[in-house]
């Protein structure tokens, strides 16, 4: 089998250990095992649900929108409209915090400035729409509401900081991670 | 939402495909290359999150985070949504009926924040992408988030 080489193997050894672990599992606390297995699938059925049209815009993203445009919308000096974008792309999200760092290696190595892909990543983690709209049928609007009032001012604070805390080498090591990723 | 993410990209793809086949073809590899670039790490934190969730129940987390808990209950809240990963379809549910259970607002404003917003599960992905630094202080300043957001809960439900 040609894919199954040393560094398919090396990269999936971690996920190999898990599926062992739940085969113990499995073997020794069937309960929790095949438990374990049912809430896998389901999380897997509902991730492959959301994931497609993310990567497929991402790939369009990666393609067709010049280095120039997205230097000039959210890169240095792109001001406020960089910042509202940033919170739009991850607010209009949908699917896991880390379907959202792929997304943020095309927009860094398109040029994008990085505290608004810090934002951007906040945005997707705590204020996507669908979320949201979930968050306030389930525990309440002026819980939903409180909370997103605080997580607005929040990730543009987070952002700020961590921006900050880097010095300009560590910077640039971010955006080489991302040129060199394909 | 997700109908309205599908339908903006099949209108995207049409778009790309009109102006030029070769140029979608690209475009449909490169998502490909991402997707399988975070693969491995996509099916780690599946199964960590099933092992997870199948050991620790809710019924365990609820008797933890009782409302008179106070603060070292947000502090175990904020630990417990910190290290798990739990999917919307079963994380707001889960807070509504660890309220119900008797856990305190305080509790749950730490438990759904640090859920959302600190991963150490995903570090590994986010450390890829941006480096230890980046990562550790992104997340750390999350969870230092998470407690302001406990508080105000506390205070204003």
């Amino acid at each position: 089998m040609k894919w199954l080489n040393k560094k398919t193997l090396k990269r999936y050894r971690i996920f190999i250990i898990m599926a062992a672990l739940n085969i113990i599992l499995i073997i020794f606390f069937p309960n929790i095992g095949f438990n374990a297995v049912k809430l896998s699938w389901k999380n897997l059925l509902e991730m492959l649900a959301v994931l497609p049209p993310i990567f497929i815009l991402l790939g369009l993203l990666d393609v067709w929108v010049k280095r120039e445009t997205m230097v000039k919308y959210m890169g240095e000096g792109s001001g406020i409209i960089g910042i509202l974008l940033a919170y739009l792309i991850g607010s209009a999200a949908a699917g896991p915090l880390y379907a959202a760092f792929p997304v943020a290696g095309v927009l860094l190595k398109k040029g994008s400035k990085l505290s608004n892909v810090f934002i951007m990543i906040g945005a997707w983690s705590t204020t996507k729409i669908p979320q949201i709209l979930f968050e306030a049928s389930a525990l309440g609007t002026k819980f939903m509401l409180i909370r997103l009032a605080l997580d607005l001012v929040g990730i543009a604070i987070i952002a700020a900081f961590t921006q900050l805390s880097l010095n300009k080498q560590e910077k640039e090591e971010i955006y080489n991670k991302a040129l060199s990723m394909e | 939402m997700t109908i309205a993410l599908y339908v903006l990209a099949f209108a995207a793809l049409v778009l790309s495909f009109v102006k030029s086949k070769q140029n979608t073809i690209l475009s449909l590899k490169k998502a490909w290359k991402s997707f399988e670039n975070i693969l491995p790490q996509f099916l780690t934190i599946l199964l960590v999150i099933g092992i997870m969730l199948s050991v620790l129940t809710p019924q365990q987390i609820s008797e933890l985070l009782g409302s008179k808990s106070g603060w070292m209950g947000v502090f175990i809240a904020a630990v417990i949504g910190s290290v798990t990963l739990i999917p919307g379809f079963i994380a707001f549910p889960l807070a509504a009926a660890l309220l119900n259970s008797g856990a305190g607002y305080m509790q749950i404003g730490a438990f759904v924040s640090t859920l959302m917003m600190v991963g150490i599960i995903t570090m590994p992905v986010e450390i890829k992408y941006f480096g230890k630094k980046a990562a550790i202080i992104r997340n750390a300043l999350a969870l230092l988030f998470s407690f302001g957001v406990a508080f105000v809960m506390g205070v204003a439900m």
